[in-house]
């Protein structure tokens, strides 16, 4: 177990390294020069020079990676221009938004979109598995932000029972908090579970058809004890990493769900810095989004080999 | 849903492979393929719309009358006007073509770089180790962030939006061509070929590359779908299509500003947006259990 864990964060180094080179070259994306596209045509020489200076793109390339990297060890992400705050302050207090925003949605995925998924395979071909079914296709077609838009609609604008948008910190208390969130947490997670349901059912299928399940039925098994016990587990394995990763990767579409409801998070600040040209704070939360998912999937792995001895000695 | 046989009241010994195709000829199954059949028909719809733009727009859809904006669905203007007194169903009927086009080229560009990057992969495990370190680095940005990131630094404008989205899209074609390469490169037909003295790329382009063809083409339909999304996501952010432009995501992202006055303004984009994304699931649901009818199980 322990060279399995060993080998597996060895493997998540060089992709995090990926990572922060990748966030490094975005600023070289820029045609021309990054400062005089921050500052405008307007700018004197003398500011252009200051915030080149500012950003250390005054020094030679070499230097400024070596910067980049040793200041990231140190889990400095720089200084925001527009805010003159340290990036990495400024991240961790828009964080709470997002981590509830993302936690909810997650498990609204996994508690709606895994259950419909495992009936629907149960009565593959019925009425109620086509409706499903159409359902979650519609589901994963639906751009997050419209099915945002109409939950607006329906729950806020016509019928008044949910706030249009924004946000209460959990400080004012937990219903107040949830009100807010229950929308985007829907919108955010409604493709991810339409996702799940359809992965779930397609697994369960292949699995139900095994000639283990045929012996648990024929040997007078109840049909629940066979899905639940026999069949899900089975099913289960390639799920569970589908699962796992659905945090990280709700944490990314929570940037377009904090743009529909006005939510103060991280995704909305990425927006607004893109907006302000605000380079690093962009490139600050590209990256801890980014190592999020290292982090899960590695987290994830781990689990895993935990659970499986097969993955540890593959 | 099932797709059930419909050759399935003959006795088993007729069920193979081998009799199936000949009574039933390969534009025929097609044909019974439902998905495929919805899907193409809905997406043929959505390209006549843009190409047709012209004639089937009753206004223009960058025509600004203030005194009319945010205004109901009438006979003059069947679904509203917006903030600007644009019409609506115009910018809409305009819209399809930004998407058609951003999808189209990203489906296009991403299939290029992932199928050289790809065969080189799978190819040469030398190179292997280096490109699939950097393909698993770019995967760990989920799409949406990594393309407002190389947007922020690109700055606004349609093409930037397609270079974004085809550079987040690239790695999983490389996935999909990758592994085909490795399943192929023990086969004894590939060892033959290299023992007749078959130079690498001659290796690659005639026997290699052929056989990616079909998986390829499945994943593109999907990338076409998620780059419609992706572009939609962008403009309506605000980080994407230029405001002026009509584009489904610029003009959503208005209408989330005057959702409580005029809410009509979510309906006709965010549907043909739907439709457009649907059809194409649909079409790579249908072309991907035509290629492979053992996948015949998810809806």
């Amino acid at each position: 177990m322990l060279a399995y864990l060993l080998r597996r964060i060895l493997l998540a180094i060089p992709v995090m390294l990926v990572v922060a080179a990748g966030v490094f070259l975005l600023l070289y994306l820029t045609p021309g020069d990054p400062v005089s596209v921050i500052l405008g045509p307007d700018a004197s020489p003398q500011q252009v020079s200051e915030l080149r200076q500012r950003l250390g793109l005054d020094q030679p390339v070499p230097i400024q990676v070596t910067r980049w990297f040793g200041r990231l060890l140190h889990g400095d992400l720089g200084q925001s221009i527009y805010l003159n705050r340290p990036v990495t302050q400024t991240i961790l207090e828009r964080a709470e938004p997002t981590l509830l925003l993302t936690l909810l949605a997650t498990l609204f995925a996994i508690l709606v979109g895994l259950p419909i998924g495992i009936v629907s395979a149960t009565r593959a071909g019925s009425w109620a598995d086509l409706g499903a079914m159409l359902v979650a296709l519609g589901g994963i077609s639906m751009p997050s932000f419209w099915v945002g838009l109409n939950l607006i609609f329906v729950f806020a604008v016509v019928m008044g029972v949910l706030p249009v948008a924004g946000y209460q910190p959990l400080s004012k208390g937990l219903w107040e908090n949830l009100r807010y969130l229950l929308l985007p947490a829907v919108t955010l997670g409604f493709a991810q579970a339409a996702l799940l349901a359809r992965m779930a059912r397609s697994l369960m299928l292949e699995v139900l058809r095994e000639d283990y399940v045929r012996t648990a039925r024929s040997k007078g098994l109840v049909e629940r004890k066979v899905v639940l016990s026999h069949a899900l587990r089975n099913a289960m394995v390639p799920l569970i990493t589908v699962m796992g990763l659905t945090f990280a990767i709700l944490m990314g579409g929570a940037v377009i769900t904090e743009q529909v409801f006005n939510i103060p998070g991280i995704g909305r600040l990425l927006v607004q810095s893109v907006l302000r040209r605000d380079y690093p704070v962009v490139q600050g939360i590209v990256l801890v989004i980014a190592f999020n998912y290292v982090v899960i999937n590695l987290l994830v792995d781990i689990l895993y080999g935990l659970f499986d001895p097969r993955v540890r000695h593959s | 849903m099932v797709v059930t046989d419909g050759a399935s009241p003959l006795p088993a010994a007729v069920l193979w492979t081998e009799s199936i195709h000949r009574e039933r000829p390969w534009y025929l199954t097609l044909l019974r393929n439902r998905r495929l059949a919805i899907g193409s028909l809905l997406l043929l719809g959505v390209l006549l719309v843009a190409l047709l733009a012209p004639l089937l727009a009753t206004h223009s859809p960058l025509l600004v009358r203030p005194e009319i904006r945010l205004s109901r669905p009438s006979a003059e203007h069947r679904f509203g006007t917006d903030n600007f007194g644009r019409d609506l169903y115009s910018r809409t009927v305009y819209g399809a073509r930004i998407s058609l086009l951003v999808g189209g080229m990203v489906a296009l560009l991403a299939a290029l770089a992932g199928t050289a990057i790809g065969l080189l992969g799978g190819y040469y495990p030398r190179v292997d180790i280096v490109l699939m370190r950097i393909m698993d680095g770019m995967m760990a940005f989920p799409g949406i962030v990594l393309a407002v990131g190389i947007m922020a630094a690109m700055g606004p404008h349609v093409s930037n939006v397609i270079a974004a989205l085809a550079i987040v899209q690239t790695p999983r074609v490389v996935r999909v061509v990758r592994s085909v390469v490795l399943s192929l490169r023990g086969m004894q037909y590939v060892e033959a070929a290299r023992c007749v003295g078959v130079s690498d790329w001659r290796m690659l382009w005639r026997h290699i590359l052929p056989n990616c063809i079909s998986p390829l083409v499945v994943q593109c339909t999907f990338i076409f779908g998620e780059a419609v999304l992706g572009e939609a996501s962008l403009s309506f952010l605000g980080v994407g299509t230029p405001p002026e432009i009509p584009s489904w995501g610029v003009i959503l992202g208005e209408a989330r500003l005057y959702i409580r006055s005029a809410p009509w303004m979510i309906f006709l984009p965010g549907t043909a947006l739907t439709v457009t994304v649907l059809s194409l699931n649909l079409v790579g649901d249908g072309i991907r259990d035509w290629l492979d009818p053992r996948l015949r199980k998810t809806m």
